[in-house]
């Protein structure tokens, strides 16, 4: 039934990625175009990645929780009419468990992503009319950060964000 | 070759629940083995779930899903004996498909 054997598509470059995230939180202004000017391989690496992932689903190859809602064409709108769950501190960054629900109709998407990842947008699940607006999943943070769960009902977005501390990440998980 | 797929659906208040667990390591390319070398990213993709012939969920992940997906969802309706198809494509092009049937209230 399987045939898993493939050798990636991808080369290892997360690493890289990795890293360029974690300058870009403690470089500023400036700092931070000098730090892709001293780096340049780290960048173009980067861009590779995400050059290849943009070809098959575009908001998965976002590098930031911005570039992913503008690739998924979203603006959405904060909404206490979603329910999401998320533990308020967890010890283990790679087994973070997340639920969302949401009371509007005609639900057609949900949306999870995780603020601190390389990549934030995490899963997307499509939802058909007789399945409920509900799932629940488990996935990696990076690190403390805020979470975000974006509905897609009736052509619109909704978004519900809730902040979690983590000890540690999950990046290497 | 992957394990098979756990798959738990109920009849429960009208609806049916629906627990799926796919064990797959989900590698995501940035954790490095004993030798320090990167192990590659490994990782399900695509899901696929219909229940009876209609589709129930479609769910596409990422790298960042925890280790051995588990999925809870709901469904509207659903009847005991119902047969339940999951189905998953992971990033190499592996795939794995079972099936289990609703079972009835308890």
């Amino acid at each position: 039934m399987s045939g898993s054997s493939a050798p990636p598509a991808e080369p290892h470059l997360a690493d890289a990625i990795c890293r360029e995230t974690r300058r870009k939180f403690l470089l500023v202004g400036g700092q931070a175009v000098l730090g892709a000017t001293l780096f340049p391989t780290l960048r173009l690496r980067a861009q590779t990645v995400q050059a290849g992932l943009n070809a098959v689903k575009p908001a998965f190859g976002a590098g930031s929780l911005t570039e992913a809602l503008r690739l998924l064409d979203a603006d959405p709108i904060p909404s206490d009419d979603i329910l999401l769950t998320v533990p308020d501190f967890v010890e283990n960054g790679a087994m973070v468990p997340v639920e969302v629900s949401s009371r509007f109709p005609g639900v057609q998407e949900i949306y999870i992503l995780s603020e601190s990842n390389p990549f934030p947008l995490v899963a997307r699940f499509s939802v058909p009319e007789d399945t409920e607006a509900f799932v629940s999943v488990r996935i990696k943070v990076a690190s403390s950060c805020n979470i975000h769960a974006l509905v897609h009902s009736e052509g619109r977005f909704f978004s519900a964000v809730k902040a979690t501390t983590v000890s540690v990440g999950g990046c290497g998980a | 070759m992957p394990d098979s797929i756990r798959i738990r659906a109920q009849v429960k208040n009208g609806g049916t629940d629906i627990h799926v667990l796919m064990p797959h390591p989900m590698e995501t390319g940035f954790k490095k083995d004993a030798a320090g070398a990167f192990i590659p990213a490994h990782y399900i993709t695509d899901v696929d779930i219909v229940v009876a012939g209609r589709t129930v969920l479609k769910a596409t992940l990422s790298r960042a899903v925890a280790e051995d997906p588990l999925l809870f969802f709901r469904i509207k309706g659903g009847h005991a004996d119902d047969p339940i198809q999951v189905s998953w494509v992971d990033n190499w092009g592996g795939r794995r498909v079972d099936e289990s049937v609703i079972k009835a209230a308890v």
